[in-house]
């Protein structure tokens, strides 16, 4: 196997590693970095457990190779709390019960941090689009619909009109 | 203000939250990595496994002494089936793990694993329940000619007189598609040999870590105290993790033969073709009821495909024996008569998945009564409030105790709230605009919480049932209780610590809830059957009074009060008259350092136990949904969907919630979406995520939930199981509402899935 040594920041920490061709993003993150937060439920790309944010926009880890992200700025579940303080987001999901078993958590966290910082406000149709893209067995969605809008409001992000 | 009864966000969540949880894979780092190489047939036999000449690959000639897996009833014309470990003569499904593939990493393992050829004679598969029991010439096990594993019959006395005296009868077969429990974290384990102790130490996606224990250390004969079973963070079960995997035995032999860290870490693949399935069955129903509607008798046929082998510990008999035991549900019926089966084929095997063969039976309960309501021409409620138990406790036909409930009441409250009348106005003004609308009940209950004696009667040689709870104060004055239950994702230790909040007058931060650890906490059966909250609630509350007492004795000599006129509250000890008061951190340190004064009362420091064994409480619930089916494409929105539930006493309503919200939705990829689908040569076509369908959040409406509150002494605690309920409604509920709204058409469809693609079937059936 060819190894690649590739250099990349997560989280805002700068690692380099070596990662043969066919190791995946999320495997890389896993194994090289020990980041386990990113965590792997289908490996084909379905179910979003592996949400990352390369260079500011979602990614399914599983579908990418470590190679691809070579000078990338990545950021993972495990960057999202400053210190003690939980991010809003994470509040949300912690009061509105927006997890059980918390496999699929980390990757429902990036993809609505990721749809949080968009300049658009959030709308209950946009937020389901994007949020369909990742698979929860536990909740049944409300409660993670719930922490998302409770998290948009704080943030001054909702707008109840669909059209704005 | 008490802490039961309050929504408190649960105290599992930071580290989730912040990627800090310790799944099983989070823990396998560095190990040596097994890939299993599985069986590419349904059935033949096998004339070679060639293995490569370099790497470590393990088949059934390294694992001998290795005894199989063998499950087994005393009861019910059982037989018995050994399972392998890793099989060395004969194949019975596809995705039966044949040989591991050790490599020091998962990839390089994986390759290995491409590089061992199994040379396989195949054989004819038989794959579906009614094949198997009409296709007996070459059957899937030599031992069980008929193909049946398992088979009960029950019959009062005067059925089939109540039958033919019956006004009118109504028949129907229904079909339960197989379906898989789904754990977004597939299975996994990591087992490692401590040098220094001998013993091993697995640590597994598990539900019941000490049966586990006791499955694995059979089949190697290991004394049990060799090996600790912990179950981290589990990624959700479902039931899907109640079972004895041959991979586990796999893991901890290498361990203990190797002397090493070893890991599998299922991918989902085999997690969909290898891990267990659920739900394959057929019914035939029949009932009779009088000129008023009344059920006179009813008569049901079960045959349930349990796949090649049975699973341990609970047997094959799980779904058809409790399909037998508890088809009526919550109506009166006096003459009853069932038979089930049990069916072996050459199928991945089937396991318990939330609500059993609850959702199967309900279904064909509740289409039974819709198709009987519009063949009398009333409302499907008017037929069931005729039928109903009303007055409690109610003996069933099978000698199940019913224990006080809200059937009529929670279909009442459903009714009102959907506004039945105005509901069919709209209807009525829909069609004419070409739009089908339907409304759909399902009325049902769900034996939950029970122990030995519900188990016992099954015939079970392993019989799952009580839990224990060890529970103590510690010198510096927190709460430590050690359970035998094993949660994985319902908030269990979160409600446990409100119970024991509230009996020692403490905040649940002072409480630490201790689970899933063998080497920590007592034997106990682990978390599955709606039973948690129930049984090992019930276990704490009992420790929770026990501790109080021997906490209120130490402060009512240190006080000069007694006992009985000291309250636990705010982290103190406090005389009900006067202020007289002491810090609990500072009567747990004198109950230990300065014990020689208390030992009269409470022996040596502040530790008690307490068990909980109950025969078992029946939760209730209503589910009403409103769909809207697309006639051209078979496509159903489910515009509404409503549940009134009753589980009794309730700990938590944000996680009572959260638990029925999550099952209506797998409940509703149930009664839609959800199915594993076999050719007719064994081979799974929904072997991804592209194929085999969980619903997203575009699929899930929002639920509406109402409780009710029926306290019945059933329940130590008065609470009532909830973690299987929400699952079991959903296709009654929704495949009514799509029959309601396609009624001009003289559709009735009694299968599950009700897919786009059987409701068009359906359609062009009356069509034509």
């Amino acid at each position: 196997m060819t190894a690649h040594d590739i250099h990349f920041t997560v989280n805002g920490i700068a690692y380099d590693i070596e990662a043969e061709s066919r190791l995946s993003l999320a495997d890389a993150l896993r194994e090289k970095c020990g980041l386990t937060g990113t965590h792997l439920g289908c490996e084909h790309g379905v179910c979003g457990a592996c949400t990352v944010l390369l260079d500011g926009a979602p990614v399914r880890a599983c579908l990418m190779f470590a190679v691809q992200a070579a000078d990338a700025e990545i950021r993972t579940v495990e960057g999202l709390a400053d210190g003690h303080e939980l991010a809003p987001i994470q509040r949300a999901f912690w009061e509105h019960h927006g997890l059980q078993c918390g496999f699929c958590t980390p990757g429902f966290l990036m993809l609505a941090t990721w749809l949080l910082e968009q300049d658009e406000p959030l709308t209950e149709t946009r937020m389901r689009e994007v949020l369909s893209s990742n698979l929860c067995r536990c909740t049944g969605y409300q409660n993670i619909k719930n922490a998302v809008r409770a998290a948009a409001v704080e943030l001054g992000k909702w707008s109840e009109s669909e059209t704005a | 203000m008490k802490w039961v009864g309050r929504r408190l966000p649960r105290s599992e969540d930071p580290p989730l939250l912040r990627g800090e949880g310790a799944f099983t894979a989070d823990l396998a780092l560095g190990a040596r990595m097994v890939a299993f190489v599985r069986s590419p047939l349904a059935r033949g036999r096998i004339l070679e496994i060639e293995k490569p000449e370099t790497g470590i690959v393990i088949t059934a000639e390294d694992l001998e002494g290795v005894k199989p897996i063998t499950p087994r009833l005393t009861k019910f014309n059982y037989v018995a089936i050994e399972q392998p470990i890793l099989p060395a003569t004969f194949v019975h499904y596809v995705g039966q793990a044949v040989a591991a593939a050790i490599a020091d990493d998962l990839a390089a393992a994986e390759d290995l694993a491409d590089r061992v050829f199994i040379d396989i004679e195949p054989e004819d598969a038989v794959i579906d329940a009614r094949q198997a029991l009409q296709d007996t010439q070459r059957p899937v096990h030599p031992e069980a000619p008929g193909n049946v594993l398992v088979e009960a019959a029950v019959r009062t006395s005067a059925v089939d007189a109540s039958m033919d005296k019956a006004a009118r009868t109504v028949s129907l077969s229904v079909r339960s598609h197989r379906q898989s429990a789904f754990p977004l974290e597939a299975r996994g384990g990591v087992a490692a040999f401590d040098r220094a102790s001998g013993r091993v130490t697995l640590h597994a996606s598990v539900q019941m870590p000490h049966m586990l224990r006791t499955g694995i250390a059979d089949c190697l004969g290991m004394p049990e105290a060799d090996l600790r079973v912990v179950a981290p963070d589990v990624g959700g079960g479902f039931g899907q993790k109640m079972s004895l995997f041959p991979e586990y035995v796999v893991l901890v032999w290498l361990a203990r033969t190797h002397r090493g860290r070893f890991a599998w870490i299922e991918d989902r693949r085999e997690n969909l073709i290898a891990s267990t399935h659920s739900r394959d069955q057929y019914h035939e129903l029949k009932a009779g009821f009088d000129a008023a509607g009344r059920l006179q008798a009813l008569e049901v046929d079960i045959v349930a495909n349990v796949g090649a082998f049975s699973c341990y510990p609970v047997t094959c008999g799980v779904e058809p024996l409790m399909a037998l035991a508890e088809y009526p549900g919550p109506y009166r019926i006096e003459h009853y008569a069932a038979r089930a089966r049990g069916v072996t084929t050459n199928t991945c095997p089937i396991a318990p998945y939330r609500g059993v063969s609850r959702p199967a039976i309900t279904f064909g309960m509740e289409r039974l009564l819709d198709r009987a309501a519009r063949a009398i021409g009333i409302e499907p409620i008017e037929l069931r409030r005729r039928n109903l138990v009303t007055s409690f406790p109610y003996r069933t036909a099978m000698g199940l105790e019913l224990d006080r409930a809200s059937y009529v009441e929670a279909m009442d409250q459903a009714a009102a709230l959907i506004d039945l009348p105005a509901f069919r106005e709209r209807q009525r003004q829909a069609r004419t605009e070409g739009r089908h609308l339907g409304l759909g009940f399902a009325v049902f209950n769900e034996r939950s919480g029970y122990g030995t004696p519900a188990f016992a009667a099954r015939g079970m040689e392993i019989t799952p049932g009580y839990e224990r709870v060890e529970m103590a104060m510690t010198p510096s004055g927190e709460i430590e209780a050690r359970i035998g239950a094993s949660p994985h994702g319902q908030g269990l230790k979160t409600a446990l610590a409100q119970i024991i909040a509230d009996e020692l007058g403490v905040s649940t931060e002072r409480v630490r809830i201790i689970a899933g650890d063998t080497d920590r906490t007592p034997y106990g059966w682990g978390t599955f059957a709606s039973r948690s909250v129930v049984i090992s609630g019930g276990a704490t509350k009992k420790a929770s009074e026990k501790l109080s007492l021997a906490i209120r004795s130490v402060a009512a000599r240190l006080l000069q009060t007694p006992a009985e006129e000291i309250d636990l509250e705010d982290g103190a000890a406090r005389a009900r008259s006067g202020e007289a008061s002491l810090p609990l951190a500072q009567l747990a340190r004198l109950a230990y350092h300065q014990n020689h004064q208390f030992s009269d009362l409470i022996g040596h420091g502040l530790s008690v136990q307490a068990d909980y064994d109950p025969a078992g409480t029946f939760s209730n619930a209503c589910h009403a949904a409103i769909v809207e089916v697309d006639t051209a494409t078979g496509g159903v929105t489910i515009e509404r969907y409503l549940v009134v539930e009753d589980a009794g006493r309730l700990i938590n309503p944000l996680i009572v919630d959260g638990q029925i919200r999550g099952g209506v939705a797998q409940g509703i990829a149930n009664a839609l979406f959800e199915e594993i689908v076999y050719d007719e040569d064994g081979n799974i076509l929904t072997s991804s995520l592209a194929d085999y369908l969980p619903p997203t959040m575009s699929e899930i409406p929002e639920i509406e939930i109402h409780h009710l509150q029926s306290l019945s002494d059933a329940s130590y605690l008065e609470a009532k199981g909830v973690g299987e309920g929400g699952a079991i409604g959903p296709p009654a509920a929704i495949v009514n509402a799509i029959c309601d709204a396609l009624a001009d058409f003289g559709v009735e469809i009694d299968e599950i899935p009700a897919t786009p693609e059987r409701i068009r079937r359906s359609l062009e059936a009356r069509a034509a």
